[in-house]
């Protein structure tokens, strides 16, 4: 059975297929409209989320398909003691496709081994964020055109930030990109992923400072520090204001950059930029929506290929 | 120093000077009736020094977790006094509950059912990623 729990599960191949279909959405979703009706998406969030599980329901919902689940841990048979691996494989009983998002680091993998049904993972931990990744690559091929020959600047929290790993891990796989990973020593990439980048030879340099780099970014991917992944308090309020993007940052970039960023922002994009053409994060909002009804037909319709 | 032969059992030879007692813990073997010999720092020719470890009766080895620890070690399974044979080891592609991930934000720490799953990814460094969450771990052989 296919999932989607780290985005190189899909092959490039396959990505620009899911791709393709969200571009074709976008262009017409009324084509759309019933081609899931009487299926049924579960959305199991363990920890809190607005956009994501929002936008897997409206996914869904805007195919013709309808929605179960819980968004939160207290409110699922996880408050009585229940063990992940149950809760699985008693709502893959109940519906065809899951997405689900869980605070510890490999928990949709652990669920993709007992469940009957496709799993999509929606974020897990500071581990991986695969469709926030499709959201990404769509928003930047829409933007580029392509996903290849571009500087990529991330910068921010970089250790804890999932959509980041995925993303690196995504882009690493098309010709020509280079990273720059600008984020405080603390929050570096973790080792795991710069060591694969020097295995495979893409060239990428970790810097401090987002001035120092500006002119060479094709795309600046801003992220927000994350509150919840901090042990201790005194650190997050320590680094959270370490990069914060206004008009006099973006001075010296180039007019084509696109400024993505995940959302939701704290403080680190400036709502001065929200108006500047190269500011693309509200874009890939819209993009999320339709990129998560691609993949939710996709892997639907792998297992009725199977079947 | 004279240790009697073996007469069916195993012998593990080629152990890294100074790793016998991981191996020896790791195999629990102090938990067996058996006799048990554990030589350390023998001559080699090969590798000026090794460790060595006889067990006087037949047993299931886990050979992935010996790999793991010392992938150099030769095992050599004996039968009526005769070397009826020998298996070299090497660093295993998987290892399933021999080692913990040591991630605090992992899956396995709270999904007591899930086995301790590693993969390796590089051979030349031993290196090994947890199967749910990618935190590494080294081989301690070669550490």
């Amino acid at each position: 059975m296919r999932h989607l729990i780290d985005i190189t599960d899909f092959t490039v191949e396959e990505i620009e297929h899911v791709l393709d279909l969200g571009d074709k959405m976008i262009a017409d979703p009324a084509a759309y409209r019933e081609c899931l009706r009487g299926r049924i998406l579960a959305t199991l969030f363990f920890e809190p989320s607005t956009r994501t599980r929002l936008s897997f329901e409206s996914a869904m919902l805007s195919l013709g398909g309808s929605v179960l689940g819980f968004s939160s841990a207290d409110s699922s048979s996880t408050a009585k003691g229940e063990s992940l691996m149950d809760t699985i494989r008693t709502v893959s009983c109940y519906s065809d496709i899951i997405a689900m998002r869980h605070p510890k680091e490999g928990a949709p993998m652990a669920g993709s081994l007992k469940s009957y049904v496709p799993i999509i993972n929606a974020g897990d931990g500071g581990h991986n964020h695969p469709t926030q990744t499709l959201t990404d690559l769509m928003t930047i091929r829409r933007q580029k055109g392509r996903l290849s020959n571009m500087v990529v600047g991330l910068c921010g929290d970089l250790k804890f930030g999932r959509t980041v790993h995925s993303l690196i891990g995504a882009m690493s796989r098309y010709e020509g990109v280079e990273f720059v990973l600008i984020s405080p020593p603390e929050l570096k990439v973790p080792a795991y992923i710069t060591d694969e980048l020097k295995r495979k030879e893409i060239p990428f340099r970790e810097v401090e400072t987002m001035e120092e780099v500006m002119p060479e970014l094709d795309i600046l991917y801003m992220t927000r520090v994350q509150k919840e992944r901090f042990f201790n308090e005194a650190d997050y309020i320590r680094l959270k204001d370490t990069y914060i993007l206004d008009p006099e940052k973006l001075r010296t970039a180039k007019a084509d950059l696109s400024i993505l960023h995940p959302l939701p922002r704290v403080n680190e994009i400036s709502t001065k930029v929200d108006d500047d053409p190269r500011a693309v994060y509200f874009d890939q909002v819209r993009n999320g929506r339709f990129v998560r009804m691609a993949l939710i037909k996709t892997l639907l319709e792998w297992e009725e290929m199977k079947a | 120093m004279n240790i009697d032969s073996i007469h069916s059992g195993i012998v593990l030879d080629h152990i890294t000077a100074g790793r016998g007692m991981d191996v020896y813990r790791f195999l629990k073997l102090d938990e067996l009736d058996c006799p048990v010999a554990y030589m350390r720092n023998v001559r080699s020719g090969a590798k000026g020094r090794k460790d060595i470890i006889k067990i006087d009766a037949e047993l299931n080895v886990d050979l992935d977790v010996l790999g793991y620890i010392d992938p150099g070690i030769t095992v050599n399974i004996i039968r009526d006094g005769v070397v009826v044979e020998k298996k070299k080891l090497s660093l295993p592609e998987h290892l399933i509950n021999v080692i913990h991930c040591k991630n605090p934000r992992c899956i396995t720490t709270v999904e007591s059912a899930l086995d301790q799953h590693f993969i390796l990814k590089d051979r030349t460094h031993g290196l090994y990623r947890c199967m749910f969450c990618d935190a590494e771990r080294k081989s301690k052989a070669l550490r």
